[in-house]
């Protein structure tokens, strides 16, 4: 019995080593092969019916509400609420799972900006009638994160946009007049800041620059910012420039000046926001969801935000958000496809800003003087979106992310020059985008 | 956690059993064995049959289907459609070849962190969860708390605790505020490995000071007490009793938290971040192939970890302690094992 007992044990714990690993391939494995899909270019959106909709974890409180209304108005095609983690990587690879298996669990799913790319290429989602949304109402730059080689294969539901925070106590005391628009000012705003008695200790700039996607956010916005380019609109790599190199060195030579403080090479959103609201940062590069927040603290009061500074011009931020698609291999997706007009319309995404602070992709509603009463940063908000250049929009996109975290990451810790760093990327990146 | 108690039990329970049987009876034998066998064979087959059409099916087919899928290639995209193919290329042994050609310097890389993270946190765990378990082995007042205390660590999922660590370890965190310098503890670079193993330690000692704690239970007090009338002191004691008697069980241990340590993933993953060279591990590289839909690849790696995992596995066994997986003839040898303290006792006293 002993020597069945050990054995056994020891050779599944053995094998149990390959099985943690390869648990998600192996499920994934299962449905490898198979036919494909036929439905390239047309899509007849039949059948009525329940569906799914499948996002990440409503940590608001306000999808369901809306749901529950589209409910009782459509009896006959109710919606069931599918909550994903709150981790946008996890909701990805959940997603993934189920268009791998063929599965029609999910019938609409909430994407993240920069899938778009990759869920269309592998026709895990359906290309969507145009006409059917009203694209020319919406900000451009959000419409645009939502196509694939021209083609419409989501519905832009919300949006995202990074902003200058700042503090304007400390500017006025300094007798400075309003919030910079480029580096070189920020940098001599700072510079005059940090000689008040109140500024003693206080570091200038930070953004999130710890390795992980936050990096490539502010990457892409200080290369773009200086007017280079990470990725062209067809998708290829052009990071090797002087342009490109001007953002970089921003980074790189504020970290080594110390503008931005050495601690925030470990900076996520929220490490950052923290140190905003505890006076420890003049600057700080942040989405709006900080702006509420902030209210609550020490700084209330003491605060603004201005589109985000950039080489000799004020800069472009990168895009958030999030689109609506239809699962390829979903049932009733007339439904589905009623169900995600009545998410994107401009009524429900101006509940979702009251109820959420989610950025609608609507020009008008920023324009509203009730919700800029609400949200003070809309008309800087739609500045930054009009501003804004997506990242890049690629099908191996988790591969060009890992890619830029890298180099950048180099530059900024120093093991790297900021030329080679380019040098590398381009290299890197056209592998990874070249398939 | 009940099925790693079994071997020091099992263990014990061998050691009675262990003498061979009187010459008498195996003359005997011989002619009852052929009758019985055939049908206990039988009955035993019947028997097992369960256990290994569940082994086949949780252990096998998954293994053997990752073997397969590790000879495929990812899904190629077609540049005149933008969209990716719908079938997997079937490229042989090509994902092996790019894991030691092109892409080598990052599986060594991920290859050499994690034998240093499997061979220091083991050996750290080790000694610490020896002297865990001789302090929860003690009789004292608030024992119980004590336990209790110790085995806390271990009942944290490692998820939870990668988060709770990397708040410790933030830039203004306890961590620094404790040793009164600014380290970047989730920055490249050796520190980083070192909150890894921090980290890791502090959560899997418990597991090994149980294990040894279950063993030590099974150590009779009479051998002490011998020891002690011998004059012996504590640390002959614990050199020369309790360490050989509680070696199957501490082997054991060990050699479950190697494994382990050769698969980990959330703590490095969590704490510090994904595809940080400092702490990357070969289940990362798996993972991320994954992550990017490249499922040839991911098998590949997952088939080299399972590999390795194995090589470790044997080697352990058999170098340290072939009596782990012993058979009934071992256990002989266990049992004389267990004497020899007694024998020692009476060349002390002569």
């Amino acid at each position: 019995m002993k020597t069945k007992t050990s054995k056994t044990t020891t050779r599944a714990v053995q094998c149990s080593a390959v099985l943690a690993v390869g648990g998600l391939l192996i499920t994934a494995c299962g449905s490898s092969g198979g036919s494909g899909s036929g439905q390239s270019a047309t899509t007849s959106f039949e059948g009525r019916g329940p569906i799914t909709y499948v996002a990440g974890k409503d940590t608001t409180g306000t999808v369901q509400p809306t749901i529950d209304r589209w409910n009782t108005l459509h009896p006959k095609e109710k919606v069931t609420f599918i909550q994903l983690p709150t981790d946008a990587d996890a909701q990805r690879q959940q997603m993934i799972q189920n268009a791998e298996t063929k599965s029609d669990a999910y019938t609409v799913l909430s994407l993240d900006v920069v899938w778009t790319s990759e869920f269309a290429a592998h026709q895990w989602i359906d290309k969507l009638p145009e006409q059917r949304f009203p694209l020319s109402r919406m900000l451009k730059p959000v419409v645009e994160t939502a196509k694939y080689r021209g083609g419409l294969y989501a519905a832009p539901a919300s949006s995202d946009g990074g902003m200058l925070y700042y503090r304007t106590d400390l500017l006025k005391k300094a007798g400075i007049g309003g919030p910079p628009t480029t580096w070189a000012q920020m940098k001599a705003d700072c510079a005059k800041v940090k000689k008040l008695p109140e500024a003693k200790g206080m570091s200038c700039y930070a953004g999130q620059l710890q390795k992980y996607e936050g990096l490539t956010v502010n990457f892409s916005e200080a290369v773009n910012s200086a007017g280079g380019t990470v990725t062209d609109a067809n998708g290829r790599p052009d990071v090797d420039t002087p342009a490109a190199k001007n953002g970089l060195d921003f980074l790189v030579g504020s970290v080594k000046d110390g503008t931005i403080p050495k601690e925030a090479i470990t900076y996520q959103e929220e490490d950052g926001r923290q140190a905003f609201q505890s006076g420890k940062l003049v600057f700080l590069r942040n989405w709006p969801y900080a702006y509420a927040l902030a209210a609550k603290s020490g700084i209330a009061g003491t605060y603004a935000v201005a589109p985000l500074p950039g080489l000799d011009a004020p800069g472009s931020s990168s895009l958030g958000g999030h689109n609506m698609a239809v699962s390829s291999y979903a049932r009733n997706k007339a439904t589905a496809l009623d169900f995600i007009t009545f998410m994107t319309s401009q009524d429900t995404t101006a509940t979702f800003l009251k109820d959420a602070s989610l950025a609608p992709p609507y020009a008008s509603l920023y324009d509203d003087p009730r919700l800029i009463k609400q949200y003070p940063y809309l008309p800087v908000l739609k500045q930054s979106i009009l501003h804004a250049v997506p990242r890049p929009r690629v099908v191996q996109y988790g591969d060009v992310t890992s890619a830029v975290q890298q180099e950048a990451y180099a530059a900024l810790t120093g093991t790297k020059t900021s030329a080679q760093a380019l040098k590398d990327l381009q290299q890197d990146l056209q592998k990874c985008t070249a398939q | 956690m009940a099925k790693t108690e079994i071997p020091p039990e099992a263990v014990a329970a061998d050691g009675r059993t262990g003498p061979p049987p009187a010459p008498a009876q195996r003359a005997r034998r011989p002619r009852r064995r052929t009758r019985a066998t055939a049908g206990s064979a039988r009955m035993a087959a019947l028997l097992v049959s369960p256990t290994l059409l569940v082994l086949s099916i949780v252990v096998l087919y998954p293994t053997l289907m990752a073997l397969n899928e590790s000879l495929y290639g990812p899904k190629g995209l077609d540049p005149k459609t933008g969209f990716i193919s719908s079938s997997e290329p079937f490229v042989g042994l090509k994902n092996y070849a790019d894991i030691f050609g092109a892409a080598a310097d990052r599986f060594w890389n991920a290859f050499w962190n994690t034998t240093f993270f499997a061979v220091v946190t083991v050996g750290l765990e080790t000694v610490i969860g020896v002297a865990m378990a001789l302090i929860m082995h003690r009789a004292f007042r608030g024992r119980a708390l004590v336990r209790a205390g110790i085995l806390v660590p271990w009942a944290v999922p490692t998820a939870i605790s990668g988060l709770l660590w990397r708040w410790i370890f933030n830039s203004d965190g306890i961590a620094n505020a404790l040793i009164g310098r600014q380290i970047l503890w989730t920055t490249e670079g050796f520190h980083a490995k070192v909150a890894v193993i921090v980290a890791e330690v502090w959560k899997t000692a418990p597991f090994i000071g149980l294990l040894v704690l279950a063993g030590l239970q099974v150590i009779p007090k009479e051998v002490y007490e011998a020891a002690r009338i011998d004059g012996s002191g504590a640390l002959r004691q614990f050199w020369h009793i309790t360490l050989p008697l509680v070696k199957p069980a501490l082997l054991v241990a060990m050699l479950f938290r190697c494994m382990d340590a050769l698969r980990m993933f959330d703590l490095p993953y969590i704490l510090i971040g994904a595809q940080k060279n400092s702490v990357e591990t070969l289940s990362m590289l798996a993972q991320n192939e994954a992550s990017n839909v490249r499922f040839g690849p991911a098998s590949a790696y997952a088939v080299l970890l399972f590999l390795y995992v194995f090589l470790v596995a044997l080697a352990f066994v058999r170098l340290l302690g072939a009596d782990l997986v012993a058979d009934g003839g071992r256990g002989a040898q266990n049992s004389r094992r267990r004497r020899m303290p007694l024998a020692r006792r009476t060349e002390v006293t002569a």
